[in-house]
């Protein structure tokens, strides 16, 4: 008894630190406190777990910590920061898959439930299940393992049918007294065919929603899972974390003025683009002098990064780039589209890992106006985010998402590899205005040029 | 435990999630996804108590039971570490700006 007061007020202790850890997060001052709290509180629950009595399989279970722990702690720690998105892809999956691991537990058990705990049960499942494959879907994607966004012909009825079916199976065994083994298996098969099959189709600029939408799934998968086991500080943290990833998730559609259910559903592809009109005119080229020069000369620069400075791993270049016009007299700030990147805020993580301070750094409702007052803007690497196109056509796929208004500026220089068309296969027609140049090349090494003519032109 | 009690912990809790996070700013954003995967590690616990309720005599159980405290412990490792080392990067510019080398 008393050893389950003190695992309990452990959990409790727990779940009230969570909270205030995400709490501390609505500022970059606080946060890495916040963190670090959340993260003596996980450890603090996890050692009261092994108090709880009549445990078994501890030296299994701590094999399991060690290893589990001890991979990820290793892979996190390594990893490049460009390669961000895919990591948090995956630890999400994990969680996800181990909300479902304590399903398929409950499941083979045959432990008898009540109505609504039986039907947590089945949901929960679902949802874990689909977080984990949709994960490592995911995260195949973002790692450059699978390139093709495939689309299944009729997708949107075997999503649903595959739905109905899962659940519906999910739900037959959570309320059998004593389930098949067959039937447990077929149940879990098919969740997880349900994450690949919906995270397939889906890819580039739809990442952000998508990241975020499969962490509020194990979010809430993990919060339903607490209900069944009747541990309220699974709930309380599992709950938190579904909200709130919702909430993000709604964000992220909103900055691309598009329904999550359109995200999901129908996705942007190369067929699907060709609504918008053709865009007249050629694209101009430049030296890496003449982007110096302007910038070197002008009074203000604003820099619009894309996934192109990610893939480039350019955002170090970027910064230095930054400092010398810096030196030299000329205002440099960063506008970040919500967007931007493959995960959301993706682009502040980079830039703050190049060293930029954060109040450099502003978003789009922040800087939108100043563009008309800028020299230059330097787009690296984005691309549909600075789509005027956006603004004027109706027929276009991407009509009425809120655009960074780089065209405004005097001068806009475009760092770009080639001339194709952006992932969602959309024209851009800034690329084809009077006042926008084109500087080829990967990002890396066109900021490189450029730092260099920068460099000569002190002297 | 009681479902009504249960009921009531969901409901404070979806609110509590969308309060805290609305205040979150933009830049953010990724350390905040990043922070709130880790906490989801919390199922770790969730993990470790299915397997210590798993029959010994039954692998299949400690099969799943094993890969799901495995699968936990690394949520919660991996989420810590990557948002702690996102977060280390975030410093703001004031008075020291431009004086780095």
């Amino acid at each position: 008894m008393t050893s389950n007061w003190f695992v309990n007020m452990a959990y409790f202790i727990a779940a009230i630190v969570f909270i205030f850890g995400l709490k501390a997060m609505s500022s970059p001052v606080t946060a890495r406190k916040g963190v670090v709290w959340a993260g003596y509180a996980m450890i603090a629950a996890t050692l009261a777990t092994f108090f709880i009595p009549d445990l078994h399989n501890i030296g299994l279970m701590v094999v399991a910590i060690v290893l589990g722990g001890g991979v990820a702690w290793y892979s996190g720690k390594v990893v490049k920061m460009t390669d961000m998105p895919q990591m948090v892809a995956i630890y999400n999956g994990m969680g996800g898959g181990a909300a479902a691991g304590i399903a398929a537990i409950e499941l083979v058990r045959g432990v008898p439930h009540d109505a609504v705990t039986s039907t947590l049960l089945a949901l929960g499942a679902v949802i874990g299940a689909v977080a984990f494959s949709g994960s490592c879907v995911a995260f195949a994607k973002l790692q450059g393992l699978m390139t093709k966004a495939i689309r299944l012909p009729g997708q949107n009825n075997i999503n649903f049918l595959l739905s109905v079916i899962t659940i519906g199976i999910g739900l037959t065994v959570a309320y059998s007294a004593h389930p098949g083994g067959f039937e447990i298996f077929l149940f879990f098969v098919l969740a997880l065919a349900l994450g690949v099959i919906l995270v397939m189709p889906i890819g580039g600029a739809d990442m952000p929603v998508v990241i975020s939408l499969l962490n509020a799934f194990t979010g809430l998968a993990v919060g339903f899972k607490g209900f069944v086991i009747g541990n309220p500080a699974l709930i309380v943290a599992g709950i938190v974390v579904g909200a709130s990833g919702m909430l993000l998730t709604q964000l992220m559609a909103k900055a691309m003025n598009r329904p999550i259910r359109n995200i999901i559903f129908a996705p942007i592809t190369g067929a699907a683009a060709e609504g918008g009109e053709a865009v007249e005119g050629t694209m101009r080229e430049l030296s890496s002098m003449d982007a110096a020069a302007l910038m070197r000369y002008g009074q203000k620069v604003i820099i619009v990064p894309g996934y192109g400075m990610a893939v480039a791993g350019a955002q170090h270049k970027v910064w230095e780039m930054s400092q010398l016009l810096e030196e030299a007299g000329v205002e440099v700030v960063f506008a970040i589209h919500p967007v931007a990147g493959r995960m959301p805020g993706h682009m502040n993580v980079l830039l703050a890992e190049a060293g930029v301070p954060y109040d450099k750094i502003f978003d789009l409702d922040e800087i939108n106006n100043d563009f008309a007052q800028a020299d230059v803007a330097l787009v690296i690497g984005a691309n549909d985010v600075v789509n005027p196109v956006a603004r004027t056509d109706k027929s276009s796929p991407i009509y009425g998402m809120p655009i960074l208004n780089a065209d405004m500026a005097q001068n806009v220089i475009v760092v770009k590899r080639g001339k194709g068309a952006g992932y969602s296969g959309i024209e851009n027609a800034l690329f084809y205005k009077d006042n926008c140049r084109m500087l080829y090349g990967s990002a890396q090494e066109a900021i490189a040029e450029v730092i260099q003519h920068v460099k000569s032109m002190e002297a | 435990m009681d479902g009504f009690t249960a009921l009531y912990i969901f409901a404070l809790a979806a609110f509590t999630g969308y309060e805290v996070i609305s205040r979150v700013p933009v830049i953010l954003h990724t350390p905040l996804m990043s922070g709130s995967n880790f906490v989801h590690g919390v199922v770790l616990i969730g993990a470790m108590v299915a397997l210590g309720h798993a029959d010994p005599e039954s692998p299949l159980q400690l099969l799943i039971g094993f890969f799901a405290v495995f699968l936990g412990a690394a949520n919660a490792a991996g989420g810590y570490i990557v948002t702690e080392r996102m977060l280390g990067m975030f410093k703001a510019g004031g008075r020291k700006q431009g004086g780095e080398q």
